[in-house]
């Protein structure tokens, strides 16, 4: 592959796109498709075969048009988008092209869900059919590689992307140019680069999102972080439950590698990289950088005490990159744009955009990206479009199990890393679930810590015991059998798993009670003293005006 | 989950069974190496449904992995099961989303119901139920996967309904 040959494919891409009079882009992620998008894709495109409109009409699939409540979703010239359309709706869309749009499905890309975004990761989500590399090309795609493996040496893309100030996007946020650095400081000739992809969070879809709709992103990113660590290997940890984005992902790796993308002396330069794929098997402790290896390795995925850090002794003992999806799918535009471009985006310390998977009781729910900054009423309330069904707003959960439960008063803070670290939750990767006054916050924190007592995977005391111990405590609360001793004692084990456990799902598994009993108290309280469950989630058998 | 998976009562697998070639490829695949175990475990369970004490041997012996480490993989990741499940599988979301919708609602009707607990099947073997950590379908909370087809926005009658034509009842 050489660079005319590149912009050969973009051009001659180009051309047959401005070739059709008509686009209708149809979403076929995973959240549409279960609405029966490809049903619907098939009628559209049987409907414009029967009117013989096939050479000025294309129909296509896409990637995640972000507002997967409505869906199945589709885009008309990229103008028109439709929402809930049926199979039976084909003929009505085909007879609409170019005229005025069928009202009943219309669905306003004016409105704050859309034009409050700023899209980095996901600009080509629902704008590129994610099976066909050279729609990723069409975009730009692969050109910052180019640029890097002709024109920058490692150091300056290092350089770069510490100039961005791009940080971690799995949940820590350490900053990435610093990790890259520390890899391309080791003298090991063999190094590797694992991108996560291991989205266990319950309530967060982005990296599937991400790696559904542009997966050669991602790809790119990876290529470009082994160029600049010095690694040739690459591997792809990723969930066995996304079925749907392994077959693109795979897809997606056999096209770059047949175009010499990926392979030996990629744009005639002396720089080889492959990347293979592996299948996580449901184990949310993955996520954790050495357990992610040990599972890549073949072996159950326990996390050991660091350092060493991966940085230096990671995959097979070699010096090892691990990046999350997200962090890989914002180093080409970084590299295009340059690091100042990439700067000028968000808060002070917290930089870019952040993409965020919108679920709970809100109205828009969906995959959204905003700066870096948003305050979390814009979130809620502009994008989200508020609360259903004259629902009052009580909380936002962030950051999954190591996260915690933000109540009303911080709803005008902004959301970086340090803003939501100082109200005791966390950026995590993403998922931002919300609550009205339906949601008892006991029985959150209980649901929370269910799911870090059988997720933990044993290996050290504090969070195999104490996760089980917290959670006996949080069903005697939800029972209304507990007392004030059993809180007091709550409040200790958490300070303690915090403190002692091995690795950060111990460490941060007593965020959600920390949170909610910070903000909560008197739901605590109403459980053990009244014996009440205020929101009426918890069955409390006992007599009535309670026991004391 | 079970300390003794199913050994005597199933007949043994024939070893020329077609299935095997899926297994001895993903084997091959990575040079019979035994940081492939857990591609390997992931090929038995994609041909066979699941995995039994038969397939874990054999993938011992393929990969030169003693018996023991690829019982503990087997039992440590949540994706793999040691039991055959059902003609027909259901499987609820629990991840926040879904719970915050009501999905604790939807087992518990389904459980009563068929009198199965999470992760088990029916005594006639028509139905199992399985409880998933997080689909990735929050946009569509609660979510169940009935065999593989996502459904979105689901109550318990709702679900209650299908599982009823599947099982006629």
């Amino acid at each position: 592959m050489t660079l005319e040959e590149l912009q050969e494919i973009a051009q001659t891409e180009l051309e047959k796109q401005l070739g059709f009079k008509h686009q209708i882009n149809v979403c076929v992620a995973a959240g549409c498709l279960s609405c029966q998008s490809d049903v619907v894709k098939d009628a559209i495109q049987q409907e414009v075969v029967r009117r013989g409109l096939e050479s000025t009409t294309r129909v296509k699939g896409v990637g995640c048009l972000g507002l997967c409540t409505a869906g199945p979703l589709l885009t008309v010239d990229d103008k028109t988008l439709y929402q809930g359309v049926t199979a039976a709706d084909a003929s009505d869309i085909v007879e609409a092209l170019g005229g005025r749009s069928v009202q009943r499905l219309d669905c306003s890309i004016q409105m704050p869900f859309f034009s409050r975004q700023h899209k980095i990761v996901l600009e080509n989500c629902g704008k590129i059919d994610p099976e066909r590399i050279e729609e990723y090309i069409a975009t730009g795609g692969y050109l910052a590689l180019y640029k890097a493996l002709t024109k920058i040496t490692p150091p300056e893309v290092i350089d770069q992307i510490s100039k961005s100030g791009l940080r971690g996007r799995g949940g820590a946020g350490f900053p990435t140019g610093l990790k890259w650095s520390m890899v391309s400081k080791s003298l090991n000739s063999t190094k590797y680069v694992i991108c996560n992809a291991d989205e266990g969070d319950p309530g967060a879809f982005m990296d599937r999102s991400v790696l559904e709709s542009d997966p050669h992103r991602v790809i790119e990113g990876m290529a470009l972080a082994a160029y600049a660590v010095g690694a040739n290997h690459g591997f792809i940890y990723v969930r066995a439950e996304y079925p749907l984005a392994v077959k693109r992902l795979k897809i997606a790796i056999s096209q770059a590698e047949k175009m010499g993308l990926l392979g030996y002396n990629i744009f005639n330069t002396t720089f080889s990289f492959d990347i293979k794929i592996r299948l996580g098997a449901g184990a949310f402790v993955c996520g954790e950088e050495t357990a992610l290896i040990a599972s890549i390795e073949g072996r159950r995925g326990t996390p050991r005490p660091r350092p060493p850090f991966p940085a230096e002794f990671g995959l097979w003992g070699y010096p090892t990159l691990i990046n999350n999806v997200e962090t890989l799918a914002n180093v080409a535009p970084i590299i295009a744009k340059g690091g100042e471009w990439f700067a000028g985006i968000g808060t002070e310390k917290s930089k870019g955009t952040k993409v965020f998977a919108l679920a709970g009781r809100v109205k828009n729910t969906g995959l959204i990206e905003v700066p870096m900054g948003t305050l979390l009423r814009d979130i809620v309330f502009d994008i989200g479009g508020g609360i259903p069904d004259g629902g009052k707003f009580k909380a936002v959960q962030t950051g999954g199990p190591s996260g915690g439960c933000i109540p009303e008063q911080f709803l005008d803070m902004p959301v970086d890393y340090e803003s939501l670290a100082k109200v005791g939750s966390i950026m995590g990767s993403g998922g931002m679930i919300i609550m009205d006054q339906t949601s008892c916050m006991v029985d959150v924190a209980k649901f929370f810590m269910e799911f870090c007592m059988s997720e933990s995977c044993g290996k050290c005391v504090p969070c195999r015991v104490g996760t089980a111990q917290m959670h006996d405590i949080l069903c005697k609360i939800t029972d209304g059998n507990a007392s004030q001793s059993d809180v007091a004692m709550l409040e200790d084990l958490c300070d303690l798993v915090r403190n002692t456990s091995l690795c950060g799902l111990g460490q941060t598994s007593p965020n959600p009670i920390l949170s909610t009993m910070r903000y909560f108290k008197d739901e605590y309280m109403a459980h053990v003293v009244d014996k009440t469950c205020p929101s009426g989630t918890c069955k409390i058998h006992s007599p009535v005006g309670g026991v004391k | 989950m079970d300390p003794k998976p199913a050994v005597s009562s199933a007949p043994p697998k024939q070893p020329e069974d077609r299935r095997w070639r899926m297994v001895d490829r993903a084997m091959r695949l990575y040079g019979f190496q035994p940081h492939a175990l857990i591609e390997t475990l992931h090929a038995v369970q994609e041909s066979f449904g699941y995995l039994d004490m038969d397939a874990l041997k054999y993938v011992a012996n393929g990969l030169k992995v003693p018996l023991s480490q690829v019982y503990g993989v087997a039992t440590f990741y949540h994706f793999f099961s040691l039991k055959p499940a059902g003609e027909h599988t259901c499987v609820v979301c629990m991840g926040t989303a879904c719970y915050i919708g009501g999905a604790a609602d939807i087992i518990k009707g389904v459980s009563e119901k068929y009198a199965i607990a999470p992760g088990e099947t029916t005594r006639d073997g028509k139905l199992s139920l399985v409880v998933a950590r997080c689909i990735g379908s929050c946009g569509l909370a609660p979510a169940v996967v009935f065999d593989n087809e996502v459904d979105g926005k689901s109550t318990q009658k709702s679900v209650l309904e299908k599982l009823g034509r599947w099982t006629n009842s």
